[in-house]
């Protein structure tokens, strides 16, 4: 009778151990594809990075004098380049976004300008880019929804309590860009 | 209102359920083949489970590369198609998925399709009538649609059900053919034998005709689940839809597509009625993605 009880009880034992060691790993899994999904995201935004001086180079060959736009473009580019910390890094990276904003409305003015294939294999590559930047953020945030529902719901939140897992913030848009945007002429 | 991520999880025990029974019937089928020729013996049941394991095996490493010659494809460039591989390159790392390799067909009919058994090996497929057809935001919900399916290793679970379908098939055939010539030599006594007989006879007719509903109905199950997963890519739920409309409208119809590659497709390449079509009906469709 006795010896049957301990069985009982070793092979639970047994089992909550199994379970808390595949309970950890998930956790553990999830969090690396959150700090994966946030390097995907640096990955897009190098690339565009890269792609503007290019950019920068075309339309400046037929619109030489709209010299504020360029510098506005350089200053951006520069202050990501310099940028201490994420937050610094975020602020900048929305800079770029709306002088490459600007960069192209004054494209507008230069029908040459937007015929040239070059000019519209850029443009392109831009818009895929920038797409890209969003679905990895996107993507970030979905890791983020899993990797925190799953440290909450029960049973996992006990392995997650007991090992030291803290819920991950989502990436969320700057107040500014919350607004809807104003075209002006 | 079922959100997209209750359609999704709705699918997903759906798909479970279905595919359980495509086992569960494959393995009645083995039973009933070895009972009804080898009197229920154990080695010949192991034996013809083992060689029903190796065919599956076989078939399913190179599915693939015959699908994509089948359909007579050519590998879209960058240069060529400059926002279709950007959009399936965004959509992929939305899905967390490594970017598939990207195929144009030369068709008038609006499709696509993807297939791979692992999400890095995959392939997804637009004809060019679809190209030309679609505007932004459709093509983006087609090609979500596709990356979903590669995703949720639908071709995987499609090729596994295609080629149990088939072996269930191949042994009713061979079984019901033997049958008319082989001896039944004594042995065992007659009574349990009887019943036996007719039982496995049943299930050996019966069987792959239940086989092949289930694995239709397993393919619409899987349909509405790539269609939910796209919505939730995209987050624009709209774009699938308006794209199936002009489908509806123009047609789906595509020259190389046959029963075999059906269930690959966006849209039903075939005209066929309702229980025996590889994809839900359109309608209903667009209904569940406009109520996302």
């Amino acid at each position: 009778m006795i010896e049957t009880i301990l069985l009982v009880f070793a092979v639970l034992l047994l089992v909550a151990l199994v379970f808390a060691g595949l309970t950890y790993n998930s956790l553990v899994s999830k969090r690396a594809q959150i700090d994966n999904a946030w390097s995907q995201i640096d990955v897009q935004l190098k690339r565009r990075f890269d792609l503007v001086p290019n950019l920068v180079e075309t339309v400046k060959g037929y619109a030489k004098h709209e010299k504020s736009v360029f510098e506005n473009v350089t200053k951006a580019r520069s202050a990501i380049a310099g940028a201490q910390g994420l937050a610094d890094k975020a602020q900048a990276e929305n800079m770029l976004s709306s002088t490459l904003k600007s960069l192209f409305a004054v494209a507008e003015n230069y029908p040459q300008l937007k015929a040239n294939e070059n000019f519209k294999m850029l443009q392109e590559e831009l818009a895929g880019i920038e797409n890209k930047i969003a679905y990895s953020r996107q993507f970030y945030n979905d890791t983020v929804l899993s990797y925190n529902t799953a440290i909450q719901t029960v049973p996992t939140n006990l392995i997650a309590g007991a090992f030291g897992f803290v819920m991950r913030e989502f990436f969320k848009a700057e107040e500014t860009e919350r607004q809807n945007v104003k075209v002006q002429f | 209102m079922a959100s997209f991520y209750d359609e999704i999880a709705a699918n997903k025990r759906n798909s479970y359920f279905l595919m359980a029974i495509v086992f569960a019937l494959v393995a009645a089928m083995v039973y009933a083949f070895s009972s009804m020729f080898f009197y229920g013996s154990d080695v010949a049941f192991y034996a013809s489970l083992a060689f029903a394991a190796v065919y599956i095996a076989v078939t399913y490493f190179f599915a693939d590369k015959l699908i994509l010659s089948l359909a007579g494809a050519r590998e879209a460039q960058k240069g060529e198609f400059p926002y279709l591989v950007n959009v399936v390159e965004g959509l992929s790392m939305a899905a967390g998925v490594p970017a598939p390799k990207i195929y144009v067909v030369d068709d008038p009919g609006l499709n696509a399709f993807a297939t791979g058994i692992s999400p890095d090996k995959a392939s997804v497929v637009f004809t060019t009538g679809l190209l030309s057809s679609m505007n932004r935001a459709e093509l983006e919900g087609v090609a979500a649609h596709e990356i979903s399916h590669i995703k949720n290793y639908d071709s995987k679970m499609a090729t596994l059900v295609v080629i149990m379908v088939g072996l269930m098939a191949l042994i009713s055939d061979f079984g019901l053919r033997s049958m008319f010539w082989g001896k039944r030599g004594g042995g065992r006594s007659g009574k349990g034998e009887g019943v036996i007989a007719l039982f496995s006879l049943l299930i050996i007719i019966l069987a792959p005709i239940l086989a092949q509903v289930v694995r239709l109905a397993l393919s619409r199950q899987r349909e509405y689940l790539a269609d939910a997963t796209g919505a939730q890519l995209t987050r624009y739920p709209e774009g699938l839809a308006s794209a199936l409309e002009k489908i509806k409208k123009i047609g789906a119809a595509v020259q190389n597509a046959s029963e075999t590659t059906a269930s690959l497709y966006f849209a039903n390449p075939l005209t066929v009625g309702q229980l025996f079509s590889t994809h839900p009906p359109i309608d209903e469709r667009i209904s569940r993605l406009r109520a996302m």
